[in-house]
């Protein structure tokens, strides 16, 4: 069972700030968050500070803890029994882990976009307005829509089949309709855990130029495998990786955070470079 | 198998291997064959029983049907020919009704329950008394029914009957419910949670439409096997002459129980009247499962 020993904090993580911001820009700040699958400690002191309409990065070897954070921000780890978390995630000036803080508030205001496309076996059109619809939006269901698949770079592809299922798409289209749905609550932040890995390298493309249109209006935070993807499209990038000094335990720590350029070209750690350079992972 | 490097192999060789004329790989192609013949076998030998029944049910039935037959009401007499079923028509599709009212929305209930909400404590329990239910003797039922409604409250009735059937058709839904609840994927659910619905937002407006065409089929097994039960109405419906609309007070009629009567009595026009009895039941079934598909597929 794991010690209060384990939680001394250890000053592991190198920083780098991003030129032209302050603290005005963050959306949601990390604080110390620490994560228990029932006893099993999965990432610990994870600090850092997300920028609005910025694109962030989280890359790292498998099992690093990558969706475990990702899924502390819109608390679908509450989902999985067992889970505990400790630490303080801040977002809107509030910690989401509160007292009295309502999970389902979180999640409208911070959504999700799943590694395999998982439209409902419903029309397009419902798949989009499912989200306005539970949260009970009156007004003008089909202006909704439309600006939610024209924001997701749908809409010319779809507008004369609305009533289709969202299951007759392509993969990548199936991907943006999902985006198209996300989007439709109008979130601030979009976490997206690898959302173009089980696609093809032209529907990756294209998920990755919608990205960048997307960080005018969202806050963008992304898990990926593909270091070259996070090279392309992040502002900055968080590198984690296991705790090398508790290696059997698995645990995940922040290595390293910083600007993407920084980071691919010039990064400070030593297991940053290494990772990098392709000598693990 | 032995291996062979490429240049050792001369080319008819090769072809040979290629076409699996060597002698391993015949011996393998010839099991196979072997295998898939045994399996249709067994195919065969499941169906003909089925098949002897449909058969049979078909060739008595449809001599002894006549359009007499489905618009009239037994007649007093048992040994004359004449007359027909309609007050047991009339009486099963009474009770399977109120028996469909009672177990389905309790049924897919229970399975939603179990599914849903997984780690509470009484789910290893409804499981349990579920399957026990399923195997609980159509007999039990009847006696359970007869001793605590039929003659403390109601009597011989519709409601004991139909309360008799539900009670059959509940294990069934519930555990069919289960698996076909079981099999949406669980993205869906992360998909909708993780748009802010709530936990009865995801059920009531993913799971539920997702598994709808399941759902049918599940409540159609159920109804396949209370239209056709005989030994639970024989304790709570009893029987009667007539078309019976009232709920309580008086006996009902049921097809199964028609049946079961005539075809035990020595008369030669009574058995005829039940195996046109029997095929009544079965094409009754039978529409009512198809009615069933296209209500869920249209629903899709």
């Amino acid at each position: 069972m794991v010690g209060r020993d384990d939680m001394e904090i250890v000053e592991k993580t190198t920083y780098t700030p991003l030129d032209g911001v302050t603290d005005e820009d963050i959306v949601i700040d990390t604080r110390d968050l620490t994560v228990w699958y029932g006893s099993d400690l999965a990432v610990r002191s994870i600090t850092l500070p997300i920028y609005r309409n910025r694109i962030t990065a989280i890359i790292g070897p498998s099992g690093s803890g990558k969706s475990t954070l990702l899924r502390c921000y819109n608390r679908m780890n509450d989902l999985i029994p067992g889970t505990r978390v400790e630490g303080s995630v801040i977002y809107n000036g509030e910690d989401i882990y509160g007292n009295g803080v309502d999970p389902v508030e979180i999640r409208r205001r911070i959504g999700m976009v799943f590694q395999k496309p998982n439209p409902f076996p419903k029309s397009i059109y419902d798949n989009v307005a499912f989200g306005p619809r539970i949260n009970g939006y009156k007004g003008d269901m089909d202006e909704i829509v439309e600006q939610a698949l024209r924001g997701a770079a749908l809409w010319d592809e779809v507008k004369d089949r609305l009533e289709d299922s969202g299951l007759a798409l392509s993969g990548g289209q199936q991907q943006r309709l999902c985006i198209a749905r996300a989007i439709a609550v109008r979130p601030r932040v979009i976490l997206m855990d690898e959302p173009a890995s089980a696609l093809d390298p032209i529907a990756t493309l294209r998920i990755e130029e919608l990205m960048q249109e997307l960080k005018q209006e969202f806050s963008i935070i992304i898990v990926t495998h593909n270091m070259q993807q996070a090279a392309r499209v992040s502002d900055m990038t968080a590198f984690m990786s296991l705790d090398r000094d508790r290696i059997d335990d698995r645990i995940g720590i922040l290595v390293e955070y910083g600007p993407a350029d920084q980071i691919f070209t010039n990064p400070v750690n030593r297991e940053t470079e290494e990772y990098i350079s392709g000598r693990f992972g | 198998m032995s291996m062979r490097t490429a240049d050792m192999e001369s080319r008819s060789e090769r072809a040979a291997s290629l076409a699996g004329r060597s002698s391993h790989a015949a011996w393998r192609k010839r099991k196979d064959a072997l295998m898939q013949g045994v399996l249709f076998l067994a195919l065969l030998l499941a169906l003909i029983p089925l098949a002897l029944i449909l058969f049979e049910v078909f060739r008595r039935g449809a001599s002894a049907m006549s359009w007499e037959f489905l618009t009239s009401v037994q007649s007093i007499s048992m040994l004359r020919p004449g007359g027909g079923y309609l007050n047991g028509l009339f009486g099963t599709l009474y009770m399977v009704s109120i028996a469909v009212l009672i177990s389905v929305p309790l049924g897919i209930g229970a399975a939603i329950y179990v599914v849903e909400y997984s780690s509470s404590r009484l789910v290893p329990f409804i499981q349990f008394f579920t399957d026990v239910m399923t195997g609980v003797p159509s007999i039990f039922v009847g006696l359970f029914i007869y001793t605590v409604l039929v003659q403390n409250g109601t009597g011989f009735s519709t409601l004991a009957g139909g309360l008799a059937l539900s009670l059959l058709m509940l294990p069934i839904i519930t555990r069919a419910s289960e698996e076909v609840f079981r099999l949406v994927p669980d993205d869906l659910r992360n998909a909708a949670y993780g748009l802010g619905a709530r936990r009865w937002q995801v059920i009531l407006k993913v799971v539920l439409p997702t598994a709808s065409s399941g759902l049918i089929t599940a409540t159609m097994l159920a109804v396949a096997r209370a239209a056709g039960e005989t030994a639970p109405l024989l304790l709570t419906a009893l029987g009667a002459f007539r078309i019976v609309p009232e709920l309580v007070g008086k006996p009902q009629s049921a097809l199964p129980l028609i049946i079961f009567n005539e075809a035990r009595g020595p008369f030669e026009a009574a058995h005829a009247r039940a195996w046109a009895g029997a095929l009544e039941l079965m094409l009754l079934v039978l529409i009512l499962t198809l009615l069933a598909r296209r209500i869920g597929r249209r629903a899709q």
